[in-house]
């Protein structure tokens, strides 16, 4: 067979095992980013998009300790000092921009946009 | 360096006795490890090589204190993994000084991650010091977690609100001052609004002709806004101070010596005892600068300060560990 036969073999596979047209197999979207490094003094990616429902981890890859605290005056989420390689965990689960910050190095600032 | 002719007040423009530009010429041997004292209406320099041979008394002025900062117990990465090694090698210089300080000022960041052991250890250590008292500030790093309670409980006997106070020593008024909490995002330090009313009735009453030093953790000037090395309300705070003649402001936080003198104030920020940071803008963020092992001493240091009765500028000297 010849290499677009191959080809053409393991996409009809693929559509098979999707339980669809090839065209799906083709389009899966990439597993979403849920997670935001701290580095540097700064937060990547600044701003996060999730949908409702998911839990986002930020891991601080820094030589110095730094917050996760959201800016508006509920303080919906905020987390406790995180030194080199610990981690805060929160789970959005209303809609809405939040916008964050470290409350050590208040220049730092990110976003968490839930959708 | 003696007393050389170039030493003597030569423009005595603002006829308090203070020659500006000898002040500030001193200041740059400063760096080389020369104390500047004020005697007699004449700025006098003397190496530090020729301490020993001089008159203590004669060279100490009437009020010596000594200014530490930044001492960071806890931190154990690479750009300093001993914070207690150079913290004790501070006490040593300090005892070393040919004038013992009458008490210390630590501009806060006393522990790194505000945990009680650590503020143990800087207790045990300091308790090694010539000086016995200790007046403190915290820095950002002592508040963690609990919005400074445990720093309260620990240094708060006397103080207000989030530990504010001030005392006299000398006829010399200190005021200690928290800028470290209630932080908002993309801001920089904050005084806040009860602080700057508890300062403004402090000095009321005081006379003009009294110096005044006051102490706060991060700079009350902009020293570089962009890595948050500045004080969002600091002018409102420094406009209750216009009256005074001598003002000096002493801060820590951004790991390095730096002076400004505008005016009657004099401001000037000591190095840290535990790591280096990059100067403004030479780095991409003001974390930890790793230099060679055998530099670090060279770039972390103690501020000495002396006064002499009637003579206005404080003599603000800086000394490296090594």
């Amino acid at each position: 067979m010849s290499i677009f036969g191959w080809a053409a073999l393991v996409m009809i596979a693929l559509g098979l095992l999707f339980n669809g047209s090839p065209e799906i197999a083709a389009n899966t979207p990439p597993p979403a980013i849920t997670e935001v490094k701290i580095d540097n003094f700064s937060f990547t990616p600044v701003t996060l998009t999730v949908t409702a429902g998911t839990t986002v981890t930020w891991t601080n890859r820094d030589d110095i300790p730094h917050t996760v605290v959201s800016a508006d005056d509920a303080k919906t989420f905020k987390s406790k000092v995180m030194d080199t390689d610990e981690k805060f965990s929160f789970t959005f689960t209303k809609a809405g921009t939040y916008t964050y910050f470290c409350s050590v190095h208040p220049k730092m600032t990110g976003t968490v946009v839930v959708k | 360096m003696g007393e050389k002719p170039k030493d003597q007040i030569l423009h005595d423009h603002n006829n308090d006795g203070v020659d500006r530009r000898g002040f500030l010429k001193c200041m740059a041997w400063a760096g080389t490890g020369a104390l500047c004292v004020m005697q007699g209406g004449v700025l006098k320099s003397y190496s530090m090589s020729r301490i020993k041979e001089l008159d203590a008394k004669k060279m100490a002025g009437e009020l010596s204190f000594v200014q530490i900062s930044d001492s960071h117990m806890g931190f154990n990465k690479p750009a300093n993994p001993d914070v207690a090694g150079t913290l004790k090698a501070a006490i040593d210089k300090i005892n070393g000084l040919a004038a013992p300080p009458e008490f210390m000022l630590h501009t806060g960041d006393i522990s790194h991650l505000s945990k009680p052991e650590e503020f143990d250890t800087v207790e045990q250590i300091l308790k090694g010091a010539s000086a016995k008292d200790v007046f403190y500030v915290p820095g950002e790093h002592d508040v963690l977690n609990d919005d400074g309670q445990q720093y309260r409980e620990r240094y708060g006997k006397g103080t207000k609100g989030a530990g504010w106070y001030s005392f006299d020593k000398k006829g010399v008024h200190f005021i200690g001052l928290v800028n470290v909490l209630n932080l908002k995002a993309g801001g920089l330090g904050t005084l806040g609004h009860e602080q700057l009313e508890w300062m403004e009735d402090d000095v009321a009453h005081l006379k003009s002709s009294t110096p005044i030093v006051v102490f706060a953790h991060i700079p009350l000037w902009s020293v570089y806004p962009e890595w948050g090395w500045g004080t969002e309300d600091s002018a409102q705070a420094l406009a209750y101070l216009k009256k005074f003649g001598s003002v000096t402001v002493l801060n820590g936080h951004i790991h390095q010596t730096m002076q400004k003198i505008e005016g009657n104030v004099t401001f000037h920020t000591a190095a840290s005892t535990s790591f280096p940071q990059p100067q403004p803008g030479k780095a991409d963020s003001p974390g930890p600068m790793k230099v060679p092992a055998d530099q670090l001493r060279s770039l972390l240091g103690i501020t000495d300060v002396n006064y002499v009765r009637g003579q206005h500028a404080l003599a603000v000297v800086d000394s490296t560990l090594g």
